[in-house]
């Protein structure tokens, strides 16, 4: 019998085991065996428990402010000229990304569980400012692991943490990213493992995350599908989101899975190129290997040692990817397609020049794929776009670029 | 099925005959360079260290602290791969045919090498058993098989969050000695509770016939000793390799061998609780 989950996520993947296929699956050190364990229990738990989704859904529309718009970007249609672009306003929630959705249930789930420090990594900042902002609402000691050189890349971010009471802690292992941030919050949770909850902020790591992390941000798909029917009469013909860890496009793409009439491209960022050796691209120029508590999609070296990723954006700058896009790509459900640095800052531009909303620069990755996408399709389709969140954050980065000084 | 006895069986039944505990040493292969690793190893050896485990460097080593990762960057930044770790064991074999050797690393560079490549290669060069610190027995499907019929023993973690009943199961997977955690953290943190270790090494106990090792956070001789008294094996790791980290290339084997014969000492004379596993 399925074990019982959110309700909406109707999906028969992972196995019991977490598995998608050949990927997912729990490769940890032992000592964090029996957390996961209990924690895949609790959240099986409270996947039958009304009261957790009604509380959940009040959060989400008083707290983050679902439902987000699905709009219609007029302008950008008519510059790009094509398939009408809708985007899926993530950067009006509350903290300005997506992050949020799922930050608010696991710390729900934190709560019921009785912990009460939380930790969390992050990249762009994004993630470790929505887990800051739900553990100040419940008082709830925060701890966020950053990579040095995304301290230095995201500083408005790392003083909105502190801000809300958290303890930011520069990780200098390794690249000093996302990567990097990741093995050190898995470090301290081997180390705190029973009084503490690690708040993995996209569909990586081991069983449950990919599946729990999903479940959360599966809000964004559902809401699109009906915000679609009711301004569209009929579902989309392509879905397109930006891949990190890919928690944003997962959302969207989920709900969709099996409705083969909606295209789905998840966009990667292709750094400097897919040829410079330069990118964060592991669905497009890696392969399978275990990285992070799961097997799926990676970029390593002839010895299996891990690369360092690089975009231009943070929150894309990881080598590894959610197990379950392994499977939809393998499965052909889903693409995997990619856009360069330089790309995503045309995008980033022409979206706040043309329709007035600063795009964060990995939410311009999918915007960029979206372009050259709708341009292929005829001005009768319709696409959406995972306008994943807002761009203040990298106004910083892209003044340096541009030579100016803020 | 009965086969002629293992490296590691052998060490352990003589050890026992002498109502020894096992001291276990750990090194990163390649750190600072494969060639002082060599010597590093005979020198482990000449102190009295009874298996040798040797680390293969990962770029994420999500289970280590903060000596064994600059370790594994040492290593790295030397160029050590895994063929090269096995060329090492082959290179000490020549040399020493008897002393078991323990890989301990990740996986990804193993599932790079090809699973039945690996076992293979490993078997070849004179590799005992090896332990895979991110795969807990259930993903072991594809390596754990190579790993057998290469005749390597798989070598798992138990540790003070496992379940009684999951340690059960995972012992029953195990070969050549199950090795205890002995507290919740990463290698080299320092906060032993020998007594709490002392409980939870009874249930271990009752759960297998397999010699029971015990490691992380074990600095020095008394700390050694003192764990010698309750278990068959002794594992020091990240006291060696901040000896190693800080210590001069010329005079580092003496260096090693001192610090090991003290822990050897400490061991040998402390009162043993009990006769240990056959
Ligand atoms: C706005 C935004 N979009 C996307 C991502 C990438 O994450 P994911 O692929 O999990 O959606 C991040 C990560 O920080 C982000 O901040």
């Amino acid at each position: 019998m399925p074990m019982p989950r959110l309700e909406g996520a109707g999906s028969p993947l992972p196995d019991a085991r977490g598995h998608f296929g050949p990927y997912g699956g729990r490769f940890v050190p032992e000592t964090l065996v029996a957390a996961l364990e209990a924690l895949t229990e609790a959240y099986h738990e409270v996947g039958r428990d009304p009261e957790f989704r009604r509380r959940l859904d009040a959060d989400l529309a008083h707290y983050v402010g679902r439902p987000s718009p699905l709009y219609l970007a007029e302008r950008l249609t008519h510059e790009v000229g094509g398939a009408r672009i809708y985007l899926k306003r993530e950067d009006l929630n509350h903290t300005g990304a997506h992050k949020v959705n799922n930050t608010v249930g696991q710390i729900l789930l934190a709560q019921r569980m009785g912990k009460r420090r939380i930790i969390a990594e992050t990249g762009a900042g994004q993630h470790g400012v929505a887990t800051a902002t739900v553990a100040a609402r419940l008082g709830l000691a925060c701890v966020v692991y950053m990579g040095a050189e995304d301290v230095k890349r995201q500083a408005p971010n790392v003083y909105r943490m502190k801000l809300l009471g958290a303890e930011v802690r520069p990780v200098e292992s390794g690249s000093r990213t996302l990567k990097d941030a990741m093995n050190e919050a898995m470090r301290d949770w081997v180390t705190h493992v029973d009084d503490t909850f690690y708040v993995i902020g996209s569909v990586a790591g081991p069983h449950p995350y990919p599946m729990m992390v999903r479940d959360f941000q599966c809000i964004i798909g559902r809401e699109t599908r009906e915000q679609m029917l009711a301004q569209e009469g009929r579902l989309p013909d392509a879905l397109v989101a930006c891949v990190g860890g890919g928690s944003n496009a997962m959302g969207l793409f989920h709900p969709f899975l099996d409705d083969p009439e909606v295209a789905l491209y998840g966009v990667e960022a292709a750094g400097h190129g897919l040829a410079s050796g330069q990118h964060s691209a592991p669905l497009s120029a890696g392969r399978p290997g275990v990285l992070h508590g799961s097997r799926t999609y990676l970029l390593d070296d002839a010895d299996g040692q891990i690369q360092e990723a690089h975009s231009i954006s943070a929150g894309l700058d990881y080598p590894g990817v959610g197990p379950e896009h392994s499977w939809l790509k393998d499965s052909g459900r889903a693409h995997y397609v990619y856009a360069t640095d330089e790309e995503a800052l045309a995008a980033f531009h022409r979206l706040t020049r043309t329709e007035g909303i600063i795009p964060a620069l990995e939410s311009a990755h999918a915007l960029a794929y979206a372009e050259r996408l709708a341009a292929r399709m005829a001005p009768a389709q319709t696409l959406v776009v995972n306008l994943s969140g807002r761009g203040d954050k990298d106004i910083f980065t892209i003044a340096a670029r541009e030579g100016i000084a803020l | 099925m009965s086969q002629a006895p293992s490296r590691i069986e052998r060490r352990f039944r003589a050890l026992h005959e002498q109502s020894r505990a096992a001291l276990v040493t750990y090194v990163m292969a390649g750190d600072p360079d494969a060639d002082t690793t060599l010597d590093l190893l005979h020198a482990l050896v000449a102190g009295g260290a009874d298996i040798l485990e040797l680390g293969v460097p990962f770029s994420d080593p999500v289970a280590d602290g903060v000596a064994i990762q600059l370790a594994a960057g040492r290593a790295l930044r030397s160029g050590m791969n895994l063929p090269g770790v096995l060329d090492l064991v082959r290179r000490f074999r020549e040399r020493n045919g008897e002393t078991p050797i323990v890989l301990m690393g990740y996986l990804n560079p193993i599932e790079r090498m090809g699973y039945g490549a690996f076992a293979a290669a490993a078997s070849a060069a004179g590799v005992d058993g090896v332990l895979t610190v991110d795969l807990p027995p259930e993903e072991g499907e594809g390596l754990l098989p190579a790993l057998r019929e290469a005749r390597l023993a798989p070598i798992f973690l138990v540790a003070p969050t496992t379940t009684d009943r999951r340690m059960a199961w995972i012992c029953e997977q195990a070969q050549g000695f199950v090795y205890y955690v002995s507290l919740k953290g990463v290698t080299g943190a320092a906060s032993l509770d020998l007594e709490a270790v002392g409980e939870r090494l009874a249930v271990v106990r009752a759960l297998t016939s397999l010699p029971v090792g015990v490691g992380f956070g074990i600095t020095g001789p008394e700390q050694a000793a003192a764990v010698a008294a309750v278990a068959d094996a002794v594992v020091v790791g990240s006291a060696l390799v901040k000896t190693i980290a800080g210590g001069n290339p010329g005079t580092l084997p003496e260096q090693i061998t001192a610090q090991v014969s003290a822990l050897r000492v400490a061991m040998d004379e402390a009162p043993r609780a009990r006769g240990i596993a056959p």
